[in-house]
């Protein structure tokens, strides 16, 4: 069973993100960059069902060039090799083009399942999985906590707020998967240095068939027409507890916004 | 006016509050139509609440292939529908089944998507919260008919006298529609508390709290502010409460009026789930810890003074 698991580099989550003044779109230039942390479980949960059942995991990312960091990684991790597509003119993609060009880089690749992560801390969006499902036509099998192959049915558990739904199909399919599902594994040193001569392949938009006039900001499906820094927080009062004070303090502030 | 299609939230023959929500936000742009979407019988339940909040018509697409097979069937059935109502939006609510209908319907119907807006305009932009609420943003869908899921809480649900023609739609579907089926749900944890989603109170405890049984010191406090009970992912990694309390990025995103976070440090990881809360209240023994960075109101110590003398001190006011 050959797998492809799709890993997003996103701004660290600690870092101060912004948007580009310039064009309302994430700054990605000036933050630390790093693994879309739900995509390193993605490609832990790739690995296990290459261990499980044989066939060959390739990673795929769509990002501009710094990307290539999180591939390496990735591939460190034990993936076989990479396919990366890289274009400037897909600055500013919404989710349905990311959907889009994925699609196509799919196709150039021969896979069974396609194992994402359910959200990216970007754009917290978890559209992209169930998007490509639409755009390929196949199952979709999203936010699992659990996934099983047998021959060629995957059946999933899927998260629920209030517990979980179990839903199955046909390969080829496309998983999400959620942070339950297993605990990633660190690169070793050895799969860092195989990770080196891996292949990645590049690709660009007319790569895939694709014109560069047709993607990108100029026609993404939603705009950004203006942001502005949330007003800060307000300083909370903070007060510490003396024989009770903290709890009585409590239902003063309580009271007075009349939620008690 | 121009229809503006709202997608039913509802379970076990009654409406969500949030479905109240998407009513109210609708007739600023127009007529709300309501999309009930379930089993045979579905809708005939829901009408006269669907009627209080202002629903014009309600849309009935009755079949067990909607709840037999995932996301899929709803994007599709909603996409007849644009076709032939040409509303102004389709509303749904921010959730992990509504996001992905939202997103396969746009794709549908050549449009876009907004997810988890806090608030829409008359003409159709949303406002959003996004970078863990650091950032507001205003944006719109660039072409066809806008498709947003708007966040719980954001919009105060109204009363409006609506009349509610119910409207049948009929369920056809393709295979592409049917391919992932759904076996069963389980449902791991029911009280009588509130959902999380749902709920405009909520109480969580971290690993503070430091067992299953010190759990109730947290349950109790909610009780005594009718509030659902969550958790940070150390308290249910750790197995004191179910996975389905987890709080935060990769568990429930919440926004209610009044978050209490006892025992919790506040990661960043919780915060991406709480953060756009009206009012935050923390309870912890490290004055450091950042969760006290949020906090309108915080108390540095012990949860076990605290939290019970708080309990007892809210049902003396009552
Ligand atoms: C991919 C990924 C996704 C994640 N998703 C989530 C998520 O969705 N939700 C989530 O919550 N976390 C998530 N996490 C985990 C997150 O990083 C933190 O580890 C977690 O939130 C910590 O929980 P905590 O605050 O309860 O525990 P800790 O960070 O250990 O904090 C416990 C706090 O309790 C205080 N305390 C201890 N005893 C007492 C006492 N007697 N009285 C008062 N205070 C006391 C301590 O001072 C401390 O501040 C995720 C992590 C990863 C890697
Ligand atoms: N540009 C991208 N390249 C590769 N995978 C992506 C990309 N964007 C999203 N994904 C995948 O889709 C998942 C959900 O992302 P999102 O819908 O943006 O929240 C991520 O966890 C990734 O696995």
């Amino acid at each position: 069973m050959n797998i492809v698991v799709l890993v997003k580099q996103v701004p660290d989550t600690w870092a101060e993100r912004r948007l580009s003044e310039t064009d309302n779109t994430l700054d990605r230039e000036s933050v630390d960059a790093v693994i879309n942390e739900i995509d390193e479980y993605a490609i832990e949960e790739g690995l296990r069902l290459k261990e499980a059942h044989g066939g060959e995991v390739t990673i795929l990312s769509m990002g501009p060039e710094r990307t290539a960091e999180s591939i390496r990684k990735a591939l460190s991790m034990g993936a076989d090799k990479a396919v990366h597509v890289s274009d400037p003119a897909l600055h500013g993609a919404c989710a349905i083009q990311t959907a889009q060009v994925l699609a196509k880089a799919l196709g150039t690749v021969d896979w069974d399942l396609v194992v994402a992560g359910s959200e990216s801390t970007d754009a917290r969006l978890s559209v992209v999985p169930a998007l490509l499902a639409e755009v390929l036509g196949v199952a979709q099998l999203t936010h699992a906590r659990k996934v099983t192959v047998d021959g060629s049915t995957v059946t999933i558990e899927r998260q629920r707020d209030d517990g979980y739904t179990s839903v199955h199909g046909q390969l080829p399919a496309v998983v999400s998967v959620v942070e339950k599902i297993n605990e990633p594994r660190y690169p070793s040193f050895k799969g860092i240095m195989a990770a080196k001569s891996k292949p990645v392949q590049t690709l660009t938009v007319a790569d895939l068939g694709m014109s560069p006039d047709d993607v990108g900001l100029a026609h993404a499906t939603s705009e950004v027409l203006d942001f502005t820094p949330a007003p800060p927080r307000q300083a909370g009062v903070i007060v510490k507890d003396d024989a009770g004070s903290g709890a009585a303090a409590i239902a003063d502030f309580l009271a007075s916004k009349k939620i008690i | 006016m121009a229809e503006v299609l709202v997608l039913v939230d509802h379970a076990d023959g009654t409406v969500k509050k949030a479905t109240f929500e998407l009513l109210t936000a609708a007739r600023s742009l127009g007529e709300p139509s309501a999309v009930v979407l379930g089993a045979p019988g579905a809708a005939a339940a829901l009408r006269e609440t669907l009627a209080s909040y202002g629903a014009a018509k309600i849309y009935a697409a009755e079949s067990n292939d909607l709840v037999g097979f995932l996301v899929a069937p709803a994007a599709e059935v909603l996409a007849e529908l644009v076709a032939q109502a040409s509303p102004a939006a389709v509303l749904l609510a921010t959730g992990r089944d509504n996001k992905e209908i939202a997103a396969r319907l746009a794709f549908k119907i050549g449009s876009g998507i907004l997810t988890d807006a806090v608030g829409i305009e008359a003409d159709g932009a949303a406002h959003q919260s996004v970078f863990g609420g650091s950032v507001e943003v205003h944006s719109r869908v660039s072409a066809g008919v806008p498709v947003i899921t708007l966040r719980a809480n954001s919009v105060g649900p109204e009363q409006a006298d609506g009349t509610a023609d119910v409207v049948p739609v009929p369920v056809e579907l393709s295979d592409a529609a049917k391919a992932a089926v759904v076996e069963e749900t389980v449902v791991e944890e029911k009280g009588s508390r509130p959902s999380l989603t749902d709920a405009s109170v909520i109480v969580s405890g971290g690993r503070g709290v430091g067992s299953a049984e010190n759990f109730a010191i947290i349950e109790k406090l909610a009780d005594s502010l009718g509030a659902a009970v969550g958790a940070s992912r150390a308290a249910t990694d750790a197995g004191w409460v179910p996975h389905t309390m987890q709080v935060g990025q990769t568990g429930v995103t919440v926004s209610p009026q009044l978050y209490v976070a006892v025992g919790i440090s506040g990661a960043i990881q919780h915060r991406a789930g709480m953060q756009t809360s009206k009012t935050i209240v923390a309870i912890n023994k490290d004055p450091e810890a950042p969760i006290f960075e949020l906090a309108d109101f915080g108390v540095v110590g012990d949860l076990f003074d605290v939290a019970p003398a708080l309990t007892e001190e809210i049902a003396k006011r009552k």
